[in-house]
């Protein structure tokens, strides 16, 4: 821990006020909890938390050239995007290793918003910046910026959500809040009492929830995250909304069985391997960057693949845990945790290609104590829709 | 909150964060500090009654949402009695660590190196 190095978000004094704990996070000083992470978790699940996320990266691509750059320097077709909506997607590089998972909003024909994890912005910025040259020796015609700190990011995830939104913001933007999709992105103005705050609400999380995320601009005022803050704890209060830390944050993914990067992701790991080979845009796409390396994973099976592993105890699988079958080492664990929803422990890991069927019975090495674990289904935890 | 808020000031301490009252036998639990750097318990492993405890030696294991810790005794003697009490509710070390959420008493043979609550507090406010 190192306070000096730690940026703070547009929202820190808030997170000092409610006396959260605080943990460096990819180089940003985060709320890690405000009390206690389970009934944080839980409350997501039963109606809603509110997470400051201004740590997360913003990067506008702009001009005529973005979509096409964008089919250029990411494995999805992103050109294909309606405006108004969102894809994630992943930064390869020529060997097929996740530089970083990332979900890019298109907000006009020529207007893009990518959205990179916090401790990967300066690498995906720099890459981008590099790709800004095609194959050919063309340039496209792009605007790349980073605007990482002049944006802040505070989403509310859980069932109670857009009941809390409606209440917050102006009666013009109520049918804008309901009839958002999954996946999409909209211009909302939110009434707070020192007047009318224009922003921009996605239908996005990473909890296994309903939710939205919502961007602020605080380029020019930056008491803008704070206000939207305060009114959106005072409607939530009724609804039953709690802050939440980095800590629930990472139970909530987990059981959605989402891949967190420097975990089930990396620049060692392809998408084949984690699962994520849906996102690869092989047929549709002639070129970009990584897809030599990436048909040939393809054609050649991953050498190991995620999975989900649980069994009935609370004792947890941790990260970099040895997996065994029939007492042979065949993976790793790269997430675990006591499972605040279900109960019982759960993990992902990296195992070898034969053993992934759900039902295969596997142990995996907990300090010196082999211990069953059984692999499952991804997700862990589904919401009833 | 400085670190000597976190400290029961009738206690002693190891350097590992556990603590020993001055009863006969005594009992041991985990301090503050290191209950919150843990989060949410949600499984205690306690040593039995008769087994050996030694000074700086492993002896248990606490497990939360985030990580796990283990527990190293402060002392060196017999277990007398292992709280079942913590082991079926761990969240009770959250609440309350210093009082009943004790997790075993030992007839004391011999300490280990222990820390004033003044020294165990400095010691944590130069970690951070």
């Amino acid at each position: 821990m190192n306070t000096e190095e730690s940026k703070p978000t547009p929202l820190t004094a808030v997170h000092e006020r409610l006396g959260a704990s605080f943990t460096d996070f990819g180089g940003w000083w985060m709320p890690l909890r405000y009390g206690s992470d389970v009934a944080e978790h839980k409350a997501v699940r039963e109606s809603a938390g509110i997470f400051d996320l201004s740590h997360m990266g913003e990067i506008s691509v702009t001009g005529p050239d973005a979509g096409a750059f964008l089919d250029h320097a990411l494995v999805g077709r992103l050109s294909a995007i309606e405006v108004g909506k969102a894809k994630y997607s992943l930064l390869c590089n020529e060997q097929g290793g996740v530089i970083d998972d990332l979900i890019t909003y298109r907000l006009g024909a020529d207007d893009f918003l990518v959205v990179p994890n916090a401790a990967n912005t300066p690498a995906a910025l720099a890459a981008l910046r590099e790709r800004t040259t095609g194959f050919d020796g063309e340039v496209f015609d792009v605007t790349i910026e980073d605007r990482t700190a002049a944006t802040a990011l505070i989403a509310v995830q859980g069932p109670a959500s857009e009941a809390i939104l409606l209440e917050v913001v102006a009666p013009e933007s109520t049918d804008a809040v309901t009839s958002l999709r999954y996946y999409a992105i909209v211009d909302v103005v939110v009434n707070t009492p020192s007047g009318e705050l224009p922003v921009k609400f996605a239908r996005t999380g990473y909890t296994g929830e309903d939710g939205f995320e919502i961007y602020v601009d605080a380029q020019d005022d930056d008491g803008a995250a704070e206000r939207l803050w305060t009114v959106l704890e005072s409607a939530g209060q009724a609804h039953g909304l709690v802050p939440c830390g980095l800590a629930s944050r990472d139970s909530l993914r987990l059981e959605a069985g989402m891949p967190l990067h420097g975990h089930e992701l990396s620049e060692q790991i392809d998408p084949y391997s984690a699962g994520l080979g849906m996102v690869v845009a092989l047929k549709s796409k002639e070129a970009f960057v990584g897809r030599d390396a990436l048909a040939q994973i393809k054609e050649n099976g991953p050498a190991r693949k995620l999975v989900g592993l649980a069994n009935d105890t609370k004792r947890a699988a941790r990260p970099g845990y040895t997996v065994l079958h029939n007492g042979e080492p065949v993976g790793e664990v790269t997430s675990g945790a006591p499972s605040p929803t279900l109960g019982h422990a759960i993990a992902l890991a990296f195992v070898s290609p034969d053993l992934t069927e759900p039902g295969t019975e596997l142990e995996v090495d907990l300090r010196g104590k082999p211990t069953a674990f059984r692999v499952v289904e991804l997700p862990f935890y589904k919401r009833a829709r | 909150m400085s670190a000597i808020d976190k400290v029961n000031k009738d206690y002693r301490y190891s350097a590992e964060h556990e603590w020993v009252d001055s009863s006969t036998p005594a009992k041991v639990g985990l301090s503050q500090i290191a209950v919150d750097a843990l989060g949410d318990v949600v499984y205690v492993d306690l040593p039995e009654a008769g087994t050996t405890v030694t000074a700086g030696e492993v002896c248990g294991e606490v497990e939360s949402t985030k990580s796990v810790s283990e527990i190293y005794s402060p002392v060196t003697g017999t277990v007398v009695e292992a709280n079942d009490a913590v082991v079926d509710d761990p969240a009770m070390l959250n609440s309350d660590p210093y009082g009943q959420a004790w997790l075993f008493t030992v007839e004391v043979e011999s300490e280990g190196e222990l820390l004033t609550p003044e020294e165990y507090a400095a010691a944590q406010d130069d970690e951070d």
